[in-house]
């Protein structure tokens, strides 16, 4: 009984939002460590995938869920292109900034047009029940550990695709886009077509996050779950595990997510008695200094410092 | 060892000692009562969640200081910190809820929507005090959750009520412009459905006026509350939302006493910083404000004297602070109405939800713990578990808050109905079904 309750806690508190930053974060770093193109409208686009899911599912209840979560990803998508265009004008900070218009405009759109919400007086989407052969994983009464399963299929699907993207003729092409466009235009990367391929799957990845983030993790969810501030929280994924790497996705999201629990559990541990605020504080001081020193330390992220772990042990113990 | 290596070692420290930190719950059942606090004392929040906290923790104290707890029997909590984030309170719930969670009080109505559809899951009676999700007060769709005394569409009514008769009748509402200002959150909007209603039966003017949140920018909305120039404002606001708003209105030199907070916009710190010019502006509540009641000069003499208080002696009484003392003694209260089958022992959570529902407070009961005149009686049921409280208007005079009304009764004939059938529709949303009351003793 014991084990089973704090098993259902990693589960809902810490794997699941972990996986579901990560698949946000591959989306994010897709766009913004492969094609070069900073954004700040993940937190939008992720809505965009959680309300149409919710649209979806209610207007076509009969429709698989994961069918609906990948509807909901080409919804973002198609979104996410309608924002990309500036993109082939405007670059580096200007289109952080147009970004950001997308982002304060879809929580606007979302917030203000009661269709979106089937017209729930408080403005909240909830998560119906839905079943994938046979199992709950939706809605209340589905397990921690469904919605785990569920969650881990979809990201491991997405990072095993975006990792084959990348190593093909698009991820070049992104990536010759980020490390000189005129460079690539004049080898014949057209930067319309790449760059707006570029919003367009980013958007699909984000989209797909969003609607787990409904679904899998909070269960029902109003727009402020989606504001400026979740798009920085990917965005600092993206910076601290590794701009321009999968893996990197991943050990950015878990240092996020996990990170600050560990620092919230650590006074239980010791038995200190602090009050609650105190430790608060000190968390965030403490988790703050923590990102500064492994940006100072390895400016190119977690994963950088993973590769250079391997090869450091290979070596271990006689360095040449 | 290199800078890099350290920090390679570190990082394989974190992510090796992450697992070892999986809380170890502590099942208390039979011993203590244990009860997790959503708090938030820090954050942009923090002026109105410190009251709130230090308000439960004493009366808790008090209980177990002077009385052993309820019935003997200890009660136990643990704060966990939420920063009103509505994330960060689900990994608060999560984390506590298997040390034998007797109840929550989720402190926000984002984290109240949240653990509602946990609640039958897991097995932990959800407290909503006159917050969250206003149509779960059908008890036969929502059995485990509770929002008594009352709830925010009560609280509209209410206040209606109360500006038909400060205009000399509810007849004379007709034509007059009242404007509705409210947080842009499911918490703001909550009392919208039913102004509305009330404003096509009594044939006034409604205006609705979101603020984006947090509020601190609200110019457009008070230029349009100028040019409106409405009878009276009634406001759904929260934190730094308030001050701004009061502030506003009272730069644009409207009538304060034409102007009235809901009970999470009427606290101290809502109107100090508009110094003299809030003078005048009112607040809903269902307690009173002040120490003068028995229930304060006994937390002073058994928590505060002895050391034990959670804050400072002299905030004690703000509206927020005796808002927690209340929601503290509902609580205690309820586990004591659990505890009739079994004393001397915790209940289990099915005692506990039917200690909630069968809970009768009395005018007797109320004065034998010290709070005659505090609050109003209440009974809930199993259909109502809102219990319709009625709802008093306290007025800032610049230096207090004194309440100016009697206990005002909501409009039961016209939230009633709403509740049941909005009830009907969320419970659809996560797939219940309706209970028999009349089964049920």
């Amino acid at each position: 009984m014991i084990y089973r309750e704090a098993g259902q806690y990693w589960l809902q508190a810490v794997l699941i939002p972990f996986l579901i930053y990560s698949m946000a974060a591959i989306g994010l770093n897709l766009l913004t460590g492969y094609a070069g193109q900073l954004s700040l409208g993940t937190g939008g686009f992720m809505a965009v995938g959680g309300y149409a899911a919710f649209k979806l599912t209610t207007a076509f209840p009969w429709l698989n869920i994961v069918v609906v979560f990948a509807l909901a990803g080409v919804i973002a998508a198609l979104v996410g292109l309608v924002f990309g265009v500036p993109s082939l004008r405007i670059k580096g900070f200007y289109l952080a900034v147009a970004t950001l218009a997308a982002q304060f405009f879809l929580i606007w759109l979302f917030n203000k047009v009661a269709w979106f919400t089937n017209y729930a007086s408080s403005g909240t989407i909830t998560a119906p029940p839905r079943t994938v052969a046979g199992v709950m994983v939706t809605g209340p009464l589905a397990t921690a550990g469904a919605r785990y399963v569920a969650a881990l299929g979809l990201v491991m699907l997405g990072a095993l695709v975006a990792k084959n993207l990348v190593r093909g003729r698009i991820g070049r092409s992104w990536m010759a886009i980020r490390d000189r466009d005129i460079a690539a235009e004049i080898i014949g990367v057209r930067p319309l077509r790449t760059k707006l391929l570029a919003f367009g799957i980013s958007s699909f990845y984000c989209g797909v996050a969003g609607a787990e983030y409904v679904f899998l993790y909070l269960g029902s969810a109003e727009t402020l779950a989606f504001d400026i501030g979740l798009s920085f929280l990917v965005l600092f994924m993206v910076i601290i595990g590794g701009l321009g790497s999968i893996l990197g996705s991943f050990l950015g999201a878990a240092f996020i997510v996990l990170v600050p629990i560990f620092l919230t559990n650590v006074p239980h541990m010791l038995h200190l008695p602090l009050p609650v605020a105190l430790q608060k504080q000190i968390e965030l001081m403490v988790f703050g200094g923590l990102i500064i020193f492994f940006l100072i330390v390895e400016p190119h992220g977690l994963a950088r410092l993973w590769q250079i772990a391997k090869e450091k042990l290979r070596l271990w113990p006689f360095p040449h | 060892m290199t800078l890099r290596a350290c920090s390679i070692a570190l990082l394989a420290v974190l992510v090796a000692a992450g697992p070892a930190l999986a809380p170890a719950p502590v099942v208390a059942q039979g011993k203590d009562v244990f009860i997790p606090l959503l708090v938030y004392r820090t954050g942009p929040f923090a002026p109105s969640g410190i009251p709130i906290a230090n308000g439960f923790v004493d009366y808790f104290t008090l209980l177990n200081e002077r009385d052993g707890g309820v019935n003997g029997v200890k009660i136990t909590w643990e704060e966990c910190e939420t920063q009103y984030d509505t994330k960060q309170g689900v990994e608060c719930y999560e984390r506590l809820k298997g040390r034998g969670a007797a109840l929550v009080n989720p402190y926000s109505t984002g984290i109240t929507y949240q653990l509602i559809p946990k609640a039958p899951v897991d097995k932990v009676p959800v407290f909503s005090m006159g917050y969250g999700m206003s149509a779960s007060s059908d008890g036969r769709w929502f059995p485990w959750v509770f929002n008594f005394p009352t709830n925010y569409w009560s609280q509209a009514s209410a206040v209606i009520r109360y500006i038909g008769t400060q205009e000399g009748g509810l007849e004379k509402l007709k034509g007059k412009k009242i404007v509705h200002v409210f947080h842009n959150s499911p918490y703001g909007k909550e009392a919208n459905p039913t102004l509305e209603e009330l404003s096509r039966k009594y044939q006034f003017e409604l205006t609705l006026l979101p603020v984006d949140t947090p509020g601190q920018e609200q110019k457009s909305t008070w230029l349009q509350v100028r040019k409106l120039n409405p009878d009276w404002i009634f406001m759904s606001g929260w934190g730094v939302m308030n001050q701004v708003a009061v502030k506003e209105a009272a730069a644009i030199g409207f009538k304060m006493d034409h102007f009235i907070g809901n009970w999470w916009s009427s606290s101290d710190a809502d109107v100090v910083p508009a110094g003299d010019g809030a003078k005048g502006y009112k607040g809903a509540t269902f307690h009173a404000p002040g120490t003068n009641f028995k229930v304060h000069s006994e937390i002073v003499k058994h928590v505060y004297d002895k050391g034990k208080g959670a804050g400072k002696k002299e905030e004690m009484g703000s509206p927020l602070y005796n808002r927690g003392v209340v929601n503290a003694m509902f609580s205690a209260e309820a586990i004591r109405t659990a505890m009739k089958g079994a004393k001397g022992q915790a209940p289990t959570p099915e005692q506990m939800r039917w200690g909630f529902e069968n809970l009768n407070l009395t005018e007797k009961r109320l004065e034998e713990i010290g709070m005659k005149g505090f609050t109003h009686p209440i009974k809930v049921t199993c259909e109502d578990h809102e219990g319709s409280g009625p709802v008093l208007i306290e007025q800032w005079d610049g230096k207090k808050w004194n309440i100016v009304s009697d206990w005002i009764q909501p409009m039961k004939d016209v939230v009633r109905p709403k509740i049941e059938t909005a009830a009907v529709d969320e419970a659809k949303k996560l797939g219940y079904s309706q209970r028999d009351c009349g089964k049920e003793k």
